[in-house]
């Protein structure tokens, strides 16, 4: 697995840029992953991110944006307007844990 | 007497009691499949029924005859597992015992999961779909009318069911309108949540060059959130609309109510499993095999097919209380009909994408990875007859289980 340096850290990550070590994550650096694809992190993105982080420690699994409106009440519409475009993708870049299986 | 239920006698029910019925001895084993549906089909056949190319005749059997003797079959649907207490509920009330249980129901499309898809104004009018027989059929009969206009092609969620099916189809629709003299008349558009053509990046990178050279627009992340049946289109979360005619769309696949019911299943009603053994994560008597299980591999005959050959041995050694050995690796081989008789065929497992070269002898073949080849097209229509013949009955084929890397070549992306 590639080494990259980010926020001054050096860090795992998987040929698309994805952290491979859940550890390795913190507030700060989720801040720095999500300024490199232009999202601006407020309360409502948080909220996302660490439901992510919560429900892949607990479950092995990225939640999926189905699961995300499904058990954190996030509806999907909502999700796509945090993260544009690629909500699934782009939440779980900026929360350190793997892409959803729905987009394998 | 120990008792097996299997819960679904589809493609990978019928194969897992085929293999373990002759291993089980019958003094000692009960086993019994429930199925509510008389009828076996052969879902792959549904793809080419749109186009007159088969009959719906020629995609379903009496599901009896692909049983063994020696297994009892229940043709009642279940209504739910209570799988504290081992035993199984019918919908009629009957109540079904187990020692082990493989749950096998598979899953299928919900039109009624995106609003506005099932609306009855256009349902089975200007939306259809190809994932079950009635669609399929219904589908035939639309096209045999139809005169041109805005085709789209349309995936509602991953993961569904042979995840190359709508690009087959879509692949066939411009060869079918071609020869029909009127493909200067209908635009066809592929819309897919995915970042491209296909799941994986080589694959997706060559099917995304078929789509361009046969003049299909492609419009990637797409996720649906409704239809309008008055506009006739399909509406994006992020507010992209797409008009359409004619909408052929792969509905959010769903494993049974069933499994949600029994408080066994995922989001998507998919049972929790290990991904090498299938056991179940919660409990030690329950498999999930084929497509009711939430491993992240195909949802595909193919995968259901390596799959079973490796869940026998691992079964027996289970109900003896041995560590299973066996462990599967999420082959997956398919055949892709591109149109005007030709194929391409993928062969892939859960860490390795599909890659060119050549299947299963490395450097002979037959068959052709990911290359659009006549023999290509010969491998997926003797599939029917295999199927029906071989692999139902759990009879072996001269391919291995395990996907392996002789032939294939590596690529950079
Ligand atoms: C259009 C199309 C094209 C395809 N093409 C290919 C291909 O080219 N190659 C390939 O490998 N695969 C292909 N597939 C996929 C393949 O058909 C499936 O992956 C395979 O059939 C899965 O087997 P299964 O046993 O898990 O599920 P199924 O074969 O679907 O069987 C599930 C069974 O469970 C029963 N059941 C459901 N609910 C209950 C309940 N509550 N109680 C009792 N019984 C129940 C159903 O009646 C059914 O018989 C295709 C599928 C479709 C739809």
């Amino acid at each position: 697995m590639p080494v990259t340096t980010l926020n001054g850290r050096s860090v795992h990550v998987n040929d698309e840029g994805f952290l491979t070590e859940y550890d390795e994550w913190d507030e700060d650096l989720a801040k720095v992953l999500a300024a490199n694809i232009g999202v601006d992190l407020t309360d409502a993105h948080w909220k996302v991110i660490h439901f992510l982080r919560e429900d892949y420690k607990a479950q092995g699994e990225t939640p999926t944006t189905r699961r995300v409106q499904q058990v954190a009440g996030i509806p999907i519409k909502e999700q796509f307007v945090l993260f544009p475009k690629k909500p699934g993708r782009k939440m779980s870049y900026i929360a350190g844990v793997p892409k959803p299986h729905g987009c394998v | 007497m120990k008792r097996l239920l299997v819960l679904g006698g589809g493609t990978a029910g019928t194969m897992a009691v085929n293999k373990l019925r002759p291993r089980l001895s019958p003094q000692e084993w009960k086993i019994t499949v429930v199925d509510p549906d008389e009828v076996h089909y052969y879902q792959p056949g549904y793809l080419f029924i749109p186009f007159g190319i088969y009959q719906p005749d020629e995609v379903r059997k009496p599901r009896k005859r692909f049983l063994p003797s020696g297994v009892d079959l229940v043709t009642t649907e279940v209504d739910r597992v209570v799988p504290e207490e081992n035993h199984v509920l019918l919908t009629d009330g009957v109540r079904l015992d187990y020692d082990y249980l493989i749950i096998a129901t598979g899953t299928t499309p919900r039109p009624d999961q995106t609003p506005g898809m099932d609306d009855e104004s256009v349902w089975r009018d200007s939306v259809h779909e190809f994932y079950t027989f009635e669609g399929a059929c219904a589908l035939a009969e639309k096209l045999r009318g139809w005169d041109g206009g805005r085709l789209v092609v349309h995936i509602t969620e991953m993961p569904i069911k042979c995840p190359v099916a709508p690009l087959e189809f879509t692949f066939l629709a411009d060869a079918f309108f071609t020869e029909q003299g009127m493909r200067d008349r209908v635009e066809i558009t592929y819309v897919t949540p995915l970042e491209g053509a296909f799941t994986k990046p080589v694959a997706s990178r060559y099917l995304g060059d078929m789509l361009d050279e046969r003049k299909i627009a492609l419009e990637p992340d797409f996720m649906v959130e409704r239809i309008d049946p008055e506009t006739k289109t399909l509406v994006s979360y992020d507010e992209r609309e797409i008009g359409f005619d004619l909408l052929v769309t792969v509905p959010l696949n769903m494993g049974s109510d069933m499994v949600a019911r029994s408080g066994l299943g995922d989001d998507l009603n998919y049972v929790a499993v290990d991904k090498e053994t299938l056991l179940s994560k919660k409990y030690d008597n329950i498999f999930a095999i084929g497509d009711a299980s939430d491993i992240p591999a195909s949802k595909a005959g193919s995968v259901a097919h390596f799959a079973m050959d490796l869940f026998p041995e691992n079964f027996l050694r289970h109900v003896q209380g041995l560590a299973m050995h066996e462990k599967f690796d999420g082959h997956a081989n398919c055949f892709i009909e591109t149109g005007h008789g030709k194929g391409l065929l993928i062969d892939f497992n859960y860490e390795t994408e599909p890659l060119p070269g050549k299947y299963p002898l490395p450097g002979i073949g037959p068959f052709s990875l990911l290359k659009e080849t006549e023999m290509n097209h010969w491998g997926k229509v003797m599939f029917r007859w295999i199927y029906w013949n071989i692999l139902l009955e759990g009879k072996e084929l001269p391919v291995p289980a395990l996907m392996s890397m002789a032939g294939k070549i590596r690529e950079d992306v």
